[in-house]
């Protein structure tokens, strides 16, 4: 368990500001500020839920990975009035229950569920395997969805590219994409079910 | 997929992401259901012929508005039971405080008009077809803005449901009270209420079911 409390401390107010920063620079298209801040997101989900989820350290980064990819998903829901720590903690704690109602053992958490300020307390750096693999699901999704994801989101080529690549038009690969994510974390979220 | 490789892949590529506002959306929803609404009114029941004259009698007035009270109110808490980390707050309240009026409006009546009067007042001519024609005037706005928070994030998905229900069973009651007859508050208080009720039941028992992520 040492692993969720490797990192640093650091005064949740301060987390709060650097991150909604870099959040909100990225949701204005600067990816390299999306790319800190969901690293930076990544170790205090992990902290935050490897806490709550001693008894199964296995389903820590599976949650972790699901969380982020609902929460880019969801990117369009934050308005900049609001916390970024309740929007977060509202989403992570969403998907936590729903795997802990997978595993329908709710009597065997310690910790209370209700702790808001705690999401940006703790951050843990080093990142476990992940059980679920995202790779494996990404192959069931079908090639309209796939393909765009691998071409733009994992070599990086523009949207233009992709689109010569696949015979798509530019729309049809930023649909395919928008709605590949969808349906990863929804395949995500459903695998719950089977590991449980 | 290790983590850092999908935040590589989460970060790639465009991230800018339109932030239309969840009312806005929910906005929409209602004026893309409304038409069908008034259609149904239009079609299947018509305006009362005395529309004109109704507009001076305050009871009238107290029927088209007191549902369009809890229709603005489960459209506060829809719109913010669709974004995560915002709390509904007294949004209920807008839905509560028109009931208990109504409510209070028909005891009065009922305890102060002669004792043959009041089933006459209380169920009308049309208790019949009252709620089930406010839940059918209601529906298209139902489903329109139960689509509407499908693309959004509700953490409490019974809640934001209810919500709905109450837009949408609020907006329908104001829409068939152009076509009811009915004017009397023990009328209002049982068959208007049940009707708006019956929505947001079905939006509480559908929400986990349709509106999860």
């Amino acid at each position: 368990m040492e692993r969720n409390t490797v990192g640093s401390r650091k005064n949740p107010g301060d987390v709060e500001a650097a991150l909604r920063g870099l959040f909100l620079r990225g949701l204005d298209g600067d990816a390299k500020a999306y790319r800190d801040f969901l690293l930076q997101l990544s170790a205090h989900l992990r902290a935050f839920l490897g806490k709550r989820l001693f008894g199964w350290p296995d389903e820590v980064e599976d949650l972790v990975q699901e969380c982020l990819l609902a929460m880019h998903n969801q990117r369009h829901t934050y308005q900049s009035d609001q916390p970024l720590t309740a929007w977060v903690h509202a989403i992570a704690r969403y998907k936590m229950i729903d795997l802990l109602r997978a595993k329908s053992a709710r009597e065997d958490l310690h910790e209370p569920l209700d702790d808001d300020l705690a999401v940006f307390a703790e951050s843990a750096q080093e990142a476990s395997d992940a059980k679920r693999d995202l790779g494996g699901l990404l192959e069931t999704l079908p090639d309209r969805q796939r393909l765009p994801i691998v071409h733009v989101k994992i070599e990086g080529r523009s949207v233009a590219e992709a689109a010569s690549l696949t015979g798509m038009s530019e729309s049809a690969v930023k649909v395919g994409i928008h709605r590949g994510l969808k349906a990863l974390a929804a395949r995500f979220g459903n695998g719950w079910g089977a590991a449980a | 997929m290790k983590t850092d490789d999908l935040v590589s892949m989460l970060a790639n590529g465009e991230v800018a992401v339109s932030r239309r506002r969840a009312s806005s959306r929910i906005w929409l929803a209602v004026l893309l259901g409304l038409p069908f609404s008034f259609a149904i009114l239009l079609s299947g029941y018509g305006v009362r012929h005395d529309i004109v004259q109704a507009m001076f009698w305050p009871m009238f007035w107290v029927k088209v508005l007191f549902p369009l009270c809890i229709a603005a109110a489960g459209f506060v808490a829809a719109e913010r039971l669709a974004r995560p980390g915002v709390k509904p707050r007294h949004a209920w309240m807008g839905a509560v405080l028109p009931v208990l009026g109504v409510w209070l409006l028909a005891a009065i009546a009922w305890f102060t008009m002669p004792a043959d009067d009041r089933m006459p007042a209380l169920m009308g001519q049309s208790w019949r077809i009252c709620a089930a024609s406010i839940g059918l005037m209601a529906l298209p706005v139902f489903a329109a803005a139960l689509f509407a928070l499908k693309g959004m994030a509700p953490t409490r998905p019974a809640l934001a449901g209810a919500a709905v229900g109450a837009l949408a069973g609020g907006v329908g009651a104001s829409v068939y009270a152009l076509h009811c007859m009915e004017l009397t508050a023990p009328f209002l208080a049982v068959w208007y209420v049940s009707g708006i009720a019956v929505p947001v039941l079905v939006g509480a028992l559908l929400g986990p079911r349709l509106l999860r992520w």
